[in-house]
């Protein structure tokens, strides 16, 4: 042992010639971080987060050299000045209800805001500058950001990190709701990271996986903090975070039960090497006396305990730097699995495709007795093409109805009887025992009213605007030019000789 | 007698009939059309199309100032004149069939002051141009040199031509006035502009074919350029990399670009890029075992490095890159090979216009279980040497071939000297003007096109202030001042780019003729036919009136 020690300096001393310690003292830090947390309704989240912390100013024009810290983003912040930067692009909305609390909540769409250093004269221009770049940088559509959609909080939205004055004209505040976030604003954040997608936690976001989920926020937060406790100088810190929630309940056929495989369709199989620190912590709190029931695998190296918002939680904790971990398996996965097997119930969906498949949702349900159980679907009204519009398109569309297929217990046993010789009404469904029947129930079919448009709109408008200009100018013009002259009394038409004809008879004066 | 009384307020009555549609129509024609006219029309400030027009042709006029020195005993004896005199030669550079350059070179031919006397006394050449370099005319692009006497001891055994750090040179007498203009003009060329410099810079206008393989290797003019030097390091598993950039840049780039400050705004920064590879799979060679880059595969290698450089999205400047790359462990050590298979000494290559790349090999350790990462710390003093020849090369300072008695004395730390930054200069100037001509003949071409465009007024002076800069320019160029002749002509790119990208005109650009038929046609068409029809029938009645009379005969 002590001579391989020996070789070991002799190789670092070769390595790093006329240097007592490889490597200069790093003046700046990446750490990587996973929390897997099951929600109350079955589904997971998955909360990425990677902190950037450059010990340096970023002082406007000058030279700056970037190693973890990336450089467009950097550049970014010289050059404009901003002191505090926070973006966020999410789709789909945290349902509180079936999720518990949000650990990190950001509006459906995009959102940005951004605190300006006091030195900044301009800040409109700054802010109209930076909402270019950043929608260049993360392609998104945040070049919309102009005077219509800003706000200047008063009260809000204070500096996250270190800030001498809090001067609210500084601040300025965007959403864009209708934002969509999809795979090309996750590349470009991703390459943000010093690994890349190439190594660590990273490897994980896989985009047709992470865009296949009910909820995706993506963020960014710049900020400056203090670089030690006595807080005498400055560093900057980029957080990136990324939180996702699989519908594993739903899809994973009604069961809890989920691993990272399942996920993301990738496992862990090494650290990123320039982060000094890479876990993933997996929320086991125990909730009503259930601890039994969980079991996550591999078995964690150390449990960690903390008080989040408001409640007493216990996460395992995986330590992807420490050697130990991958030791037994060249790669982690990490499952977790209900022992016990869960109430009897069945889940399936198949989600439709548009013009193809209608959806289709089967559900098996223990119902308690003199209970009321109430099924709700949500669903966005959309426009259909215009072709596709029946011809009386205000009676509105038929949803098919929902069926219902019960075994109910009967209430006087019945003895087994010969199917052919059974009268027919009593025969079509066949029942194993005598001690349950069958029933299949339908509901209403379902009339959807659709947003309509006025088909003939366009064309009422220029039949409209044609005729009211044609009678009033038509009319006005023939009254100004029309020839005015005396007519001749004529013998009249012979309506007027027949007229005469029989006054004649009659012995009056004709007309 | 009532039938007649009839007839004639039958006639007035239809008199004024025709008065009213006449009116109508002469309303319709007089109010209606110029209303129209005046409120759906796009404003378009006037524009100097002839001059735009005159600057299309590029009438050039390169005039360098050049003073001959002759130390004592060495003036021909062949003069036409007595000392001092003034001659002034001209030389043609065509460019393409419609454009050609004159250039001038304004000679004064005159013989040493006391002083210079002095400082050529001294024992070397570098002594004797730093001595001289006090007494020399310090304007941008202006030349002096000395010709000293055949036998001088200044100038080494051979060499006939010394070029200095500066704005002078000394050259050794002999062989007559003929021989000695030949010599001084090849000089003055070597110390301002060449047929070809110029060709380069006009690249743009250069029939193809004509260029040489380097003309479109230049970065083009521009206000400014953001360097950025990026450490791809694909491998962070197995090595740890150093480089001292910050010290690099400050020691050896710096100077350089403290330098070129005249010639644009510089910004310098660095970044280290991990798990950045190339996208060729080199080839192993079993011969030296190592592996090998060829010649043709580098076209491939820079696309999958790009996308992660970052691109400068603060600011609008042409970024050069200069990429060092420590190859994976498993695929080094790594070299260039060049078209003939040889290995590349430097193992470097450049890219046209974009910036240059170095693979830095890192050597192997004695024994192969040695712990990973290996710490690496980079030789900058190796790895700036190769960057900053590329970035002399992407700005077209590479030096070219001379005569073996051309002497040219090396820049030293400062990294160029002072002719070499008057020849971007002359380079410069022409292109930015040329570059203002080519935009401001699209822009004219553009707004001739399309009448739909709006050309608002400041748009208009910015075009007046890039057409007057860009003369101003030329006119100076004419005079040999070369500094101010270079600031009009940036200022000539800025007001031009300014007009040429001006959101306002873009305002009414797309508004297709169908949308303008739908909203006339319910509007005019039923105005225009009453109008037209009571005109049809008053022709018709006066043409009637006019036949009855021959009748009546």
């Amino acid at each position: 042992m002590a001579a391989a020690a020996a070789a070991l300096l002799l190789l670092l001393a070769a390595a790093g010639p006329g240097r007592a310690v490889p490597g200069r003292a790093r003046r700046d830090a990446l750490r990587e971080e996973l929390l897997l947390s099951p929600l109350p309704n079955g589904d997971v989240a998955a909360a990425f987060q990677f902190r950037t912390r450059w010990d340096a100013d970023l002082p406007r024009g000058a030279v700056s050299h970037y190693r973890l810290f990336p450089k467009a983003l950097g550049r970014l912040v010289a050059a404009l000045g901003v002191q505090e930067l926070h973006l966020a692009l999410t789709q789909g909305f945290w349902r509180t209800r079936t999720w518990g609390q949000p650990p990190l909540q950001a509006p459906a769409g995009a959102e940005l805001w951004v605190w300006f250093q006091p030195t900044v004269t301009d800040v409109d221009k700054a802010w109209k500058e930076l909402s270019n770049i950043l929608s260049g940088i993360f392609c998104a559509s945040l070049n919309f950001i102009d005077s219509t959609n800003t706000v200047t909080p008063t009260a809000s939205f204070k500096p996250l990190g270190l800030a001498n004055g809090t001067d609210h004209h500084l601040l300025r505040y965007a959403v864009l709701p209708r934002e969509v976030v999809c795979t090309e604003n996750l590349t470009p954040w991703k390459k943000l990271l010093p690994c890349g997608s190439k190594a660590g936690l990273a490897v994980l976001l896989k985009a047709e996986r992470l865009f296949h989920s009910s909820y995706h926020s993506q963020a960014v937060h710049i900020r400056p903090i203090c670089r030690d406790a006595s807080c005498l100088a400055v560093s900057w810190e980029l957080r990136q975070t990324l939180t996702v929630v699989f519908d594993t309940f739903s899809s994973g056929q009604g069961k809890k039960d989920w691993s990272l495989f399942k996920m993301f369709s990738r496992t862990l199989t090494d650290a990123c090497p320039l982060a000094s620190q890479s876990k993933v912590y997996v929320d086991i709190s125990p909730k009503n006396k259930e601890k039994e029931l969980l079991e996550v695998t591999p078995a964690p190296a150390s449990v960690y305990e903390a008080i989040v918002q408001g409640e007493k939680r216990t996460y395992a904790v995986y330590d992807l730097l420490s050697p130990s971990l991958f030791n037994t398996s060249r790669s982690l996965n990490v499952q977790l699995k209900w022992k016990r097997p869960q109430d009897s119930c069945y889940i399936h969906y198949q989600p439709a495709q548009d013009r193809r498949r209608p959806h289709l949702l089967e559900m098996l349900i223990q119902l308690p007795a003199n209970s009321v159980t109430k099924i709700t679907i949500q669903f966005e009204r959309a426009l259909l093409k215009w072709t596709e519009y029946t011809p009386d398109p205000n009676h509105g569309f038929y949803v098919s109805s929902s069926v219902l297929s019960a075994l109910v217990p009967s209430v006087i046993a019945m003895k087994a009887v010969d199917v052919e010789q059974s009268p027919l009404f009593t025969s079509l469904f066949p029942s194993s025992d005598g001690s349950s029947y069958f029933v299949r129930l339908y509901t209403e079919p379902l009339l959807v009213n659709l947003p309509t448009p006025d088909f003939s709109m366009p064309y009422n408008v220029i039949c409209l605007t044609c005729t009211v200009v044609a009678v009033c100018y038509g009319s006005f013009y023939n009254l100004l030019t029309r020839t005015f002259h005396v007519e001749e009394p004529s013998r009249g038409g012979l309506a007027k000789r027949l007229a005469n004809i029989i006054r004649k008879f009659r012995g009056v004066p004709p007309l | 007698m009532a039938a007649a009384a009839a007839a004639a307020a039958d006639e007035a009555e239809r008199a004024r009939g025709r008065r009213a549609a006449l009116s109508f129509a002469a309303i319709a024609v007089v109010l209606g059309l110029p209303l129209w006219w005046r409120t759906t029309e796009t404003y378009r400030a006037a524009l100097p199309y002839a001059d735009i027009d005159g600057l299309g042709q590029l009438p050039f006029q390169l005039a360098v100032p050049v003073a001959v020195v002759f130390a004592p005993g060495a003036v021909p004896g062949d003069l036409p004149k007595a000392l001092p005199f003034r001659d002034v030669q001209e030389m043609e550079i065509s460019v393409n069939l419609r454009t050609s350059i004159t250039s001038r070179y304004e000679m004064i031919y005159r013989s040493t002051t006391a002083q210079e006397e002095a400082a050529l006394h001294v024992a070397t050449a570098q002594e004797a141009d730093a001595a001289l370099r006090p007494l020399q005319d310090a304007s941008l692009g202006a030349l002096t040199m000395y010709v000293v006497p055949e036998t001088s001891s200044l100038l080494p055994q051979g060499i006939s031509v010394y070029v200095g750090k500066h704005r002078g040179a000394l050259v050794r007498a002999g062989g007559g006035l003929a021989a000695l203009r030949t010599r001084l003009r090849q000089l003055t060329q070597v110390m301002s502009f060449t047929a070809s410099s110029i060709a380069a810079a006009l690249s743009d206008r250069v029939p193809d074919g004509q260029l040489g393989p380097d003309a479109r290797r230049h970065l083009k003019s521009s206000l400014g350029y953001e360097i950025t030097f990026s450490l791809l390091n694909p491998d962070p598993k197995s090595h740890v990399v150093d480089w001292d950039i910050e010290d690099a840049v400050s020691r050896y780039v710096q100077p350089v670009l403290d330098k070129l400050s005249l010639v644009a705004n510089f910004s310098v920064d660095s970044q280290i890029l991990y798990y950045a590879v190339l996208g060729v799979t080199p080839r192993f060679d079993k011969e030296s075992s190592s592996f090998l880059l060829s010649a043709h595969s580098l076209p491939h290698v820079i696309n999958p490095v790009e996308a992660r450089l970052g691109s400068s999205a603060a600011s609008l400047y042409p970024v050069l890159n200069f990429l060092l790359y420590v190859p994976e462990r498993s695929h080094s050590p790594l070299y260039i090979q060049d078209k003939d298979g040889a290995p590349v000494s430097t193992n470097a290559f450049h890219s046209p216009r974009w910036g240059g790349i170095m693979v830095y090999n890192v050597e192997a350790p004695a024994s192969p279980q040695a712990s990973l990462p290996l710490h690496v710390d980079v030789d900058m003093v190796r790895v700036m040497e190769v960057f900053l020849a590329q970035l002399r090369l992407l700005f077209g300072l590479s030096r070219e071939e001379l005569p073996p008695e051309f002497l040219l004395e090396s820049p030293g730390s400062e990294g160029l000297a002072d002719w070499e930054l008057d020849r971007l200069l002359w380079a410069h100037t022409v292109e930015n003007i040329a570059t203002v001509s080519t935009t401001l003949t699209s822009l004219a071409q553009l707004l001739d096109k399309i009448g739909n465009i709006v050309i608002k007024d400041d748009v208009a002076s910015e075009v007046y202030q890039a057409v007057a800069s860009a003369q101003s320019a030329m006119a100076r160029l004419a005079k040999g001042h070369l500094h101010s002749a270079f600031q009009a002509s940036k200022e000539a790119v800025t007001s031009s780019e300014r007009a040429f990208f001006d959101p306002s005109l873009l305002h009414l650009l797309y508004f297709p003729d169908d949308q303008k038929f739908a909203i006339y046609i319910p509007l005019f068409l039923p105005m225009a036919v009453p109008i037209l029809l009571s005109l049809a029938k008053i022709v018709r009645e006066t043409r009637q009136r006019k036949k009855e009379p021959t009748k009546m005969d």
